[in-house]
């Protein structure tokens, strides 16, 4: 194992900066994924497994006029067909969503978008349920569907939601923030007022492994065993009590490896259901994995925003305030994951990384004829909508104000001493250091450089574009009191326990995606307790095997799942000074700690071990009062406040005069995760974040055409970037803890794909700017570059 | 996973066999080679072959062969082949070019000329080089050999001349001293189909002046070379204002359909971009003294 005490990349970084727990240490997940014995849910093969496949419908908005299943009951392989009439009868025909609505698991009435789920085959092999799907016969009257959110509200928009009593349009929510009569007095007196409509389109996670479960319900114990791939196996397991009615004690959630998350695996999909459904009806294990056009078309989106944006400021560049007023088409069924609060997550935090004296945001959710969703996609809760809201905006007045985009934001920072910073629509900011940041960014980038070769290739008539994004991120949820989901509170637990030869096995509540967590937190465990990371194993996945917790998302594992494992090792700490303490028959508060040992102040070679330690704990000899005989704990860690990472992101692009194309010639991604762990996963994370974010902001976008057809339900038509698209990343950071996390960590899952949208679409903007297109939306293909450069730029949707 | 219906299959052991077999199990046969735009529609479900013939035991389709005045190039060859053929390269640079933005390693590496010419898809790029190469293409069948000009073997979108009891055998592209080609592609990302794409041959004169060139165009809504194009640049000396008519030409030869790559006004506008730049690369490398002494 390699200990790395070099000061990684960060030239001005100081001892503190260190980071900690073993530091750059590989994967201790990598060995099993590299040689392919990874265990993902396609692998598991149990006795007599069954397999299921979903008809989906194909068409967008149609009632539901029959449904024949003869012809597929007929076929020799098959077990089961279930459709909605069948689920009725056990009142499972719609489930709750994460956001306080109902979605169909089987369609019932009527079609609400296309892909929906309208039944489910059972057949003894995946190719017969594929097959026994076009024995089914369905009869639909289609009806004109409900396609662009800017129509949803409109008197003659199809009522999508017409099963709800009552129910006369297609609002869902609106929500609001801030003080809007203040933010209009400031915009009222500012100098300088620029606003500009900017559309974030709906993209998809697209997991490299698509979701899936296998269903395992023992009819003698009345046991369920679900196989799923889930990023929140306990909020899981709740709701599937709620759900099916099934006692929460007799449910076992599993979720093996995961392929990929990106909150596309946060929710409940008809699928899992309906394996259930399956097991209970043929007593035997079930199969659902979906395939690649069903994961694409039916599970969980992200973004579909229609945000305009207003900016004020003094003429000399002090930005006053902001306001938007947002379209959110959240589709057919409000099914968000975010804190039940938080209609629209946390986009309320689109104040961004500036002091303002104002700031008012209104969001309207509406539904459409579209899949369900909203919030997946590595977004910390809309955070990803916010900043690019409050980034695309402040380059828009530093054009109108004809100032450098670098000098405008140092000029509006936060500053240090101003932290904890509340800002205008409720947050509190816990720490940060944002001219620091944007300066080693700009060094690293070697930023004047730059926009004096960008002077040079203008001359020539070349198209370079150089654009910045400084972004605030806000993760970690959170506090109990502030935020749940469908009211489970946000807090995680941890347990850990020190075997007797000192080796240990830490469990936790989160899932891990591919972001490590095997290692991460054997490494916060290894910094308290000084066992080296190889000797501590963590457990997670598995509800009969950890203590509950709200998974992994919105960036939360470190933050709070981080600190109840830190200190859950300062518990187990604590207890083996008072086991030292009686082995060397002194006091407890004569001891002092080093890393792995207790020793007598004073004398360094009076000392035990943590192995010393662990085996005297469950050894023979007699403990101290009140400690029982072994090394173990148990925590809840409820987190006082979220955490604030932030970064400066600086891209470099240059486009094709001739045909549009945009290469992204270099990026540089300054982060501030806080207290760093590992800086290999801390990269890894931020390599894939930019990825995505190259992905979304060059080409990535979910369209429907008129009758509401999914025009993305392939990899054909839903372009991911790969590593031909992107360049050599050029990563740095900072380290700012934050104050009130038990390691200073901040987390770090999503500030990269949060961050990395507006960099790419300011850089193409300023590459157009000898065009003087101001603003363009994404996905800046070819086609869309080139008509923003005959001024004719036009928003997706 | 996405599953095919279903089908059976059977590996022929050469060309002969290959004919016997599609002529057994009839016109519900097909033909498979990479099988890298065949399965795809299988897995959609788009296309639903009762038999599969799988032809990739017949090795003796897979060459690249200099014979005379021709290159002849098997129908099993391979788009990896291709690409790092330097032969290839040399005589036909075009070939390379377009290799470098078809699909993938992973596509490249198992997909074949044969059936990216008998796919005849309209964003397909080989069915342009071939064109504006002037190749021929050799189809055996029940009634034995025949050899047709690009012209009459494609035949439009998903369309050519080859029966479904026929095999395509090979492609012979002929040699021609002062020769010189090119080809670009815009695609929205590496690996995805153009957007649009041009394609140029061009052989110069002793004088430098272009003796005969040929432009073709994909995924624009033009079949075969633009003819007007050839006309206007033949006996003319290179020149940047030639290549800017010839542009304009190939933008109003075109007949492009707006998609998720692209409106009409910007595919038009790539077919006169694109023709000037392969018109342009095609001319310099014409020009090369390695051009010269190629023989015809
Ligand atoms: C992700 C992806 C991206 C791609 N991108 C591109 C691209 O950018 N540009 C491009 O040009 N292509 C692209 N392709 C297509 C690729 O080049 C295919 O390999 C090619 O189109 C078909 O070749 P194949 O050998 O795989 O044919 P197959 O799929 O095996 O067959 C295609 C058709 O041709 C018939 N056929 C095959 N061989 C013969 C023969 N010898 N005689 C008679 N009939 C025959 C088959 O019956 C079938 O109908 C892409 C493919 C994929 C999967």
């Amino acid at each position: 194992m390699t200990v790395i005490h070099e000061r990684e990349s960060n030239p001005a970084a100081g001892d503190a900066d260190r980071p900690i727990g073993y530091g750059r240490i590989q994967r201790k997940e990598d060995p099993r994924f590299v040689r392919g014995k990874g265990h993902y849910i396609d692998d598991l093969v149990l006795p007599g497994m069954l397999h299921g496949a979903i008809l989906r419908a194909p068409v967008a908005h149609a009632r539901l006029v029959s449904i024949d299943t003869t012809n597929a009951l007929a076929h020799p392989k098959v077990l089961a067909v279930i459709t909605g009439k069948d689920l009725e009868g056990l009142k499972l025909a719609w489930a709750p969503t994460l956001s306080a609505d109902v979605q169909a698991v089987l369609v019932t009435d009527k079609v609400r978008f296309q892909g929906q789920e309208v039944a489910f085959v059972v057949a003894e092999d995946r190719y017969a349920a594929r097959d026994a799907l076009e024995l089914i016969d369905v009869e639909y009257d289609v009806l004109p569907p409900l396609v662009d959110a800017r129509k949803a509200l409109d008197a003659d928009a199809p009522l999508i939601r017409d099963e709800i009593e009552g129910r006369t349009d297609n609002k869902i929510f609106d929500w609001e923030m801030g003080d809007a009569a203040e933010t209009d007095a400031v915009f009222a007196s500012a100098d300088v007022v620029v606003s500009q409509e900017m559309v974030y389109p709906r993209v998809h996670p697209a997991p490299m492994e698509t979701c899936g479960a296998v269903a395992d319900f023992d009819a003698v114990n009345g046991k369920l065993t679900l196989y799923e791939t889930t990023q929140a196996p306990h909020a899981h397991r709740t709701l599937f009590a709620i759900v099916a009615g099934i006692p929460e004690h007799k449910i076992r959630i599993v979720s093996p490896d995961i392929g990929g998350g990106f909150g596309n695996k946060v929710g409940i999909y008809p699928g899992y259901i309906l394996a259930v459904v399956g097991s209970i009806v043929t007593g035997r294990p079930v199969k659902w994995v979906e395939d690649r056009s069903e994961n694409l078309m039916s599970t969980s989106f992200a973004r579909d925003y229609i945000m305009q944006g207003e900016i004020a400021a003094t003429k000399d560049g002090k930005i006053l305030a902001l306001r938007t007023n947002v379209l959110a088409d959240h589709g057919a069924f409000n099914a968000t994951a975010q804190p039940t609060k938080n209609p629209a997550g946390f986009f309320s935090i689109f104040t961004g990384s500036y002091d303002l004296q104002a700031a008012h945001c209104k969001v309207t959710g509406v539904y459409t004829n579209k899949a369900p969703g909203g919030v997946a996609y590595a977004c910390s809760f809309r955070v990803t909508e916010a900043v690019y809201l409050v980034e695309r905006m402040v380059d828009i007045l530093a054009r109108k104000l004809e100032m450098d985009p670098a000098e405008l934001r140092l000029k509006n920072f936060i500053k240090p001493e101003q932290f904890p910073y509340a800002n205008k629509t409720g947050w509190v900011y816990d720490s940060g250091n944002y001219e620091a940041a944007m300066r080693l960014s700009m060094q690293l980038a070697g930023y004047e450089d730059l926009r004096r070769e960008q002077l040079q290739k203008r001359a020539k008539g070349e198209l370079m574009g150089i654009g910045i994004s400084f972004f605030t991120e806000v993760v970690g949820a959170g506090p109990r009191k502030h935020f749940d989901i469908v009211g489970l509170g946000m807090a995680d637990g941890a347990e850990l326990r020190v075997h007797p030869t000192g080796k240990a096995v830490v469990r936790l509540s989160v899932q891990s995606q591919g972001q490590g967590h095997e290692t991460t937190f054997a490494q916060i465990v290894a910094e308290e307790l000084g066992i080296p990371p190889e000797n501590i194993d963590v457990v997670h996945g598995d509800t009969d095997q950890t203590p509950f917790g709200l998974g992994t998302y919105g960036s939360r594992s470190t933050p709070v799942s981080g600190g109840a494992v830190a200190l859950v090792a300062r518990k187990v700490r604590e207890k083996a000074k008072l086991i030292a303490a009686a082995m060397l028959e002194t006091r407890p508060e004569d001891l002092e700690w080093e890393k792995g040992r207790w020793f007598v102040k004073g004398d360094p070679t009076a000392g035990k071990t943590i192995e010393d330690i662990a085996m005297a704990a469950h050894g023979t000899m007699t403990l101290p009062e009140g400690v029982d005989g072994n090394l173990d704990a148990e925590v809840t860690y409820d987190p006082p406040n979220l955490t604030f990472p932030f970064g400066a992101y600086i891209c470099v692009v240059d486009v094709d005069p001739g045909t549009g194309h945009v290469k992204v010639r270099r990026f540089i991604a300054v982060d501030d995760c806080g207290t760093r762990i590992n800086p290999m996963i801390i990269e890894g994370q931020v390599h894939g974040g930019l990825t995505d974010g190259v992905g979304m902001a060059l080409m990535e976008i979910i369209e429907f055409d008129a009758d509401g057809n999914n025009l993305g339900g392939s990899f054909m038509d839903y372009l991911i970037p790969t590593a031909m698209e992107v360049p050599d990343w050029e990563t740095g950071f900072t380290v700012t803890p934050s104050p009130h996390h038990p390691i200073g960590a901040k987390g770090i899952g999503e500030s990269a794909t949060v961050g990395s949208p507006p960099a790419i679409v300011n850089a193409v903007v300023d590459a157009l700017a000898p065009f003087g297109v101001v603003h363009m939306d994404m996905p800046c293909t070819p086609a869309r570059v080139w008509a923003a450069m005959q001024g004719r730029a036009t928003p997706p949707i | 996973m996405q599953i095919p219906a279903p089908f059976d299959y059977v590996r022929a052991t050469t060309v002969e066999n290959a004919l016997e077999l599609l002529a057994r199990h009839g016109p519900e046969s097909r033909v498979i080679a990479g099988g890298h735009s065949l399965i795809p529609m299988m897995k959609l479900r788009l296309s639903r072959p009762e038999w599969l013939i799988d032809i990739n035991d017949l090795f003796e389709l897979d060459f690249i062969l200099r014979d005379g005045g021709e290159l002849r190039i098997g129908a099993l060859t391979r788009h990896s082949t291709l690409l790092e053929s330097d032969e290839i390269a040399r005589l036909f640079p075009i070939v390379r070019d377009a290799e470098l933005v078809i699909a993938d390693p992973v596509v490249r590496n198992r997909g074949t000329i044969g059936g990216s010419l008998c796919q005849a898809d309209p964003a397909e790029d080989l069915s342009t080089v071939c064109d504006v190469l002037g190749a021929v293409a050799v189809v055996r069948g029940p009634g034995g050999e025949r050899s047709l000009a690009m012209q009459d073997f494609h035949r439009g979108p998903y369309q050519t001349a080859v029966g479904q009891d026929e095999l395509l055998c090979e492609v012979r592209i002929p040699i021609k001293a002062r020769s010189g080609s090119a080809y670009e592609k815009v695609e929205r990302r590496v690996g995805d189909w153009a957007v649009g794409a041009a394609g140029a041959s061009v052989t110069l004169a002793e004088d430098g002046s272009i003796a005969d060139a040929a432009v073709g165009l994909t995924a624009l809504g033009l079949e075969h070379t633009i003819t007007e194009a050839a006309g206007l640049l033949r006996g003319k000396r290179p020149a940047e204002e030639l290549f800017a008519d010839a542009g304009r030409l190939a933008a109003e030869a075109c007949d492009p359909v707006a998609d998720q790559r692209g409106p009409v006004d910007y595919k038009r506008h790539l077919a006169d971009e694109l023709t000037r730049r392969v018109l342009r690369q095609a001319c310099a490398r014409a020009a090369q003294p390695a051009a010269q002494t190629q023989e015809g």
